[in-house]
């Protein structure tokens, strides 16, 4: 089963090949990475679409827990979330197709937000399924380059969430 | 006052009690050799190869429970520490690595002896940091050291440019470490701890499974008191042995692979294992889907990630092993040892599996049996050295007939297996108890792996005794070929060796040489009656294989004794490559 994770982790030189490394070097899978700065600018969250059974997704939330670097791990799909990704599409547009191109982006509400002569850039956010769908409906015209965030996505609610204002307290360890 | 970079990571290493340093110059850590030179509290022994001074360390920290610390310089001198790195990790051993880097401003550029050491090296350590600035020095150094040995041991590896151990700041020694994103767990769950007493309570064929967990964690005593207050049998793995007392009526050898008969019988016929500080290695739960089909399983470890990886755990006990049998320990008594004659069957059963199939060799009068020379050496030792092994035959033949009583008296490369660990081990172990008596058993493969520290032996009049079993085989690779691959000994004879003799002469050791049973034990008593450095040839049965075995591929139970009779049939030989052996040792 596909699980979203939400992983807090100190902005630090290193701590994204750290995680990047622990997928590849243990066999996890990835199927989408997306990273970000937060409220705080030394805390970054990355979210991580993965799949696996339920070890997997246990190994792998203890996993990234031990990473040093790593301050909280979140598994979303426990628990209620929204989740959203973008995507840029450019698209090839003869002058018989601008018309279909422009409807299409009405219908899902997309947006252009480049044009020349022979090409559209459109944006959209929206989850997989409705990025899927788009895709779809302009592969016909012509794509000529697709780019895509990778998933986001947070809590519902009250939901938990791996966010910077749940650190933990100081903890001093002296020895 | 400011002081070099150099000048604070030698305060900082003394700050945290460092008193000897495995350590191999070149261009960029030359400061740093500069303050060591100055100074009278850390003792810097140079090793010959720096995956030797990598061994060393290990070897140290095994001995101490401590850090072991390495230094070495920048890109071959870096990169040639890396297996010692990924040894330590594999046996979760404390280890300070610190590798000299090209100056800063020319990381990236393919500068002269540049490797990036934090990028290869982060897989197989704990931590890695490359420091950048001279004033994040002692917090770094003070971080590496908490994190190497608090929760589950491991390396730590701290890379150093040559600018930032030239350049000044004032030195401050961070009193306490704070790492908000790092927090071992230490106390195990109470709730938990009182359902193990329960199934311990309930048990009828319980049976202790201990690991290097209790090493790490100092726990041998509290161990005991729970084997003997519960009277539950103990098996060790690799990794965990010395932490029961070898001779001890409750101990049952070690599980596994090579495992005796009494352990995976037991394991494999046990109602309730209480694994502590084990991780279930495939060497010892063979089979996973037929391991202990009727038992229950209480884990106590302190790595959440060890829990459930292999086998799933009835009761998960995460935390340190020494607070958690303590607290075991406690219930236990408070509940009146209700368990006195309810595990009477069981242990009788255990005997008569220990009488019925003992570990056993057949020693004639003229060829050494590779067996009987562990016994003997085990014998003139009274069992009181530390043991430091390389890896193969003689490695399971060493873990199954030296009886260790002590903890940390069995050094030996168990999850990554390798070859060439053992010298710089006992170097390493010697160095950190000088009274003791320390023995190296190698093979006659793996000794030439590692063999240029015979000189740092020499040099620091290091009294350590080395056992080569000769047997001119890699033999656990030749055994494997028997039994699997149709005795084809492809690259396995080694038959073409040095004098070893004359070798360890000319390095500046004692050389002897045993090659018949009744030479044995006086090349034994000769070698102890000397002060210094011994190297001892033991020619012995070229073609003795190491048993009990459990195959590749099948359950524990499922175990092998000795060498089929006449030729295998070739579907045989097939179904065991199906199987998966394929050679891994
Ligand atoms: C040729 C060869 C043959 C082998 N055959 C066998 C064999 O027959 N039998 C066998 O047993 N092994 C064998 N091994 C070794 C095997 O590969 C593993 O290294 C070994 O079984 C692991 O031991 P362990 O489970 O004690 O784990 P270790 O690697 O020692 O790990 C220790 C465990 O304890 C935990 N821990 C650490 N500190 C603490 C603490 N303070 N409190 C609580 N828990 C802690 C860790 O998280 C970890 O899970 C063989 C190796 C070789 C090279
Ligand atoms: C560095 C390394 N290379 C290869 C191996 C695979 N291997 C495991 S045991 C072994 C044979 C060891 O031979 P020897 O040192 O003579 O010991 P013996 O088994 O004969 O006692 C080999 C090659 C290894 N464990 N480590
Ligand atoms: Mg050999």
């Amino acid at each position: 089963m596909q699980h979203i994770v939400s992983v807090l982790v100190e902005n630090k030189f290193g701590a994204l090949s750290r995680i990047s490394g622990l997928f590849s070097g243990r066999g996890f899978n990835i199927e989408s990475l997306s990273v970000g700065p937060t409220l705080d600018p030394d805390v970054s969250t990355m979210t991580i679409v993965t799949e696996g059974d339920d070890r997997i997704i246990e190994q792998i939330t203890k996993q990234l827990n031990k990473l040093v670097d790593v301050i909280k791990v979140v598994d979303l799909t426990e628990q209620e979330y929204v989740e959203r990704e973008t995507a840029l599409i450019k698209i090839n547009t003869r002058s018989e197709d601008r018309a279909e191109a422009l409807r299409i982006v009405d219908i899902f509400r997309a947006r252009i937000i480049d044009s020349t002569p022979n090409t559209y850039t459109i944006e959209i956010t929206g989850d997989v399924k409705r990025i899927d769908a788009i895709i779809n409906l302009l592969r016909p015209l012509g794509i000529k380059n697709l780019i895509r965030t990778g998933r986001i996505a947070i809590a519902r609610g009250e939901g938990r969430n791996a966010s910077v204002r749940d650190i933990p307290e100081r903890r001093s360890v002296s020895r | 006052m400011k002081m070099t970079g150099s000048q604070i990571l030698v305060e900082c290493l003394k700050k945290e009690g460092v008193k000897t340093l495995f350590a191999y110059p070149g261009g960029v850590n030359l400061p740093i050799f500069d303050v060591l030179y100055d100074q009278k509290d850390i003792n810097v022994v140079l090793c010959r190869h720096e995956q030797g001074g990598g061994h060393m360390a290990e070897g140290y920290a095994r001995v101490t429970g401590k850090a072991g610390v390495v230094l070495v310089t920048s890109g071959p001198g870096a990169t040639n520490t890396v297996t010692a790195i990924a040894d330590a990790a594999m046996d979760s051993t404390p280890m300070i690595i610190l590798t000299g880097q090209v100056p800063t401003q020319m990381i990236g550029n393919d500068a002269f002896q540049e490797a990036d050491m934090v990028g290869i090296t982060r897989p197989c350590t704990k931590y890695n940091i490359l420091v950048k600035d001279v004033n994040d020095l002692a917090q770094a150094v003070k971080e590496a050291f908490y994190i190497a040995t608090s929760g589950r041991p491991g390396p730590v590896l701290i890379d150093l440019p040559k600018d930032v151990v030239l350049a000044k700041a004032a030195f401050n020694y961070p009193e306490s470490v704070y790492i908000r994103s790092y927090s071992p767990n230490f106390k195990g769950n109470k709730w938990q701890v009182k359902q193990a007493v329960q199934e311990i309570l309930k048990a009828k064929k319980p049976v202790l499974y201990a690991g290097g967990g209790v090493l790490a964690s100092d726990a041998s005593k509290e161990l005991r008191e729970l084997a003997e207050t519960a009277h539950i049998p103990v098996t060790n793995t690799l990794m965990g042995l010395g932490g029961f007392p070898g001779t001890h009526p409750l101990f049952l050898g070690m599980l596994g692979m090579h495992g005796t008969y009494s352990a995976n019988m037991a394991i494999h016929n046990s109602d309730l294992i209480i694994a502590v500080g084990a991780r279930f290695d495939d060497r010892v739960t063979g089979r996973v889907k037929d391991f202990a089909p009727n038992a229950r399983i209480i884990h106590i470890d302190i790595d959440p990630t060890s829990i459930h990886k292999v086998i799933t755990a009835n009761i998960p006990i995460v935390g340190e092993a020494k607070t958690i049998l303590k607290d075991l320990n406690q219930y236990l008594s408070a509940s009146g040892n209700g368990v006195s004659g309810k595990c009477k069957p069981w242990h009788e059963q255990i005997a008569a599996w220990k009488k019925e199939r003992p570990l056993s060799y057949d020693q004639g009068d003229e060829t050494i049996k590779p067996q009987y020379v562990i016994d003997k050496i085990y014998e003139a030792t009274r069992g009181e050295a530390i043991v430091a092994t390389d890896v193969g035959q003689h490695q399971m033949w060493a873990a199954q007939f030296y009886k260790f009583d002590r903890p940390r008296t069995f050094l030996t490369s168990g999850g990554l297996g390798t070859m060439g660990y053992g010298l710089p081990a006992a170097i390493g172990a010697q160095m950190a108890a000088p009274e003791k008596m320390v023995f190296c058993i190698a093979g006659d493969g793996g000794i030439v792996m590692n063999i240029q520290e015979l000189t740092t032996a020499v040099q620091y009049k290091l009294p350590i005794k080395i056992a080569i079993i000769n047997n001119r085989y890699l033999g656990m690779v030749r055994q494997w070929q028997q039994l699997f691959y149709d005795k084809r000994y492809s690259s396995s004879f080694i038959g073409e060796q040095p004098n070893f003799v004359k070798l360890a002469e000319a390095f500046g050791l004692t050389g002897l040489l045993a090659s018949k049973v009744g030479e044995v034990e006086p090349v034994l008593q000769e070698a102890l009656s000397i002060k210094g450095p011994v190297l001892i040839d033991f020619r012995v049965d070229e073609e003795e294989n190491c048993y009990p075995m459990v195959p590749a591929g099948a359950a524990i139970n499922e175990m092998v004794f000795a060498d089929p009779v006449g030729p295998r049939p070739a579907a045989e030989i097939q179904k065991a490559k199906k199987a998966g052996g394929i050679l891994t040792a």
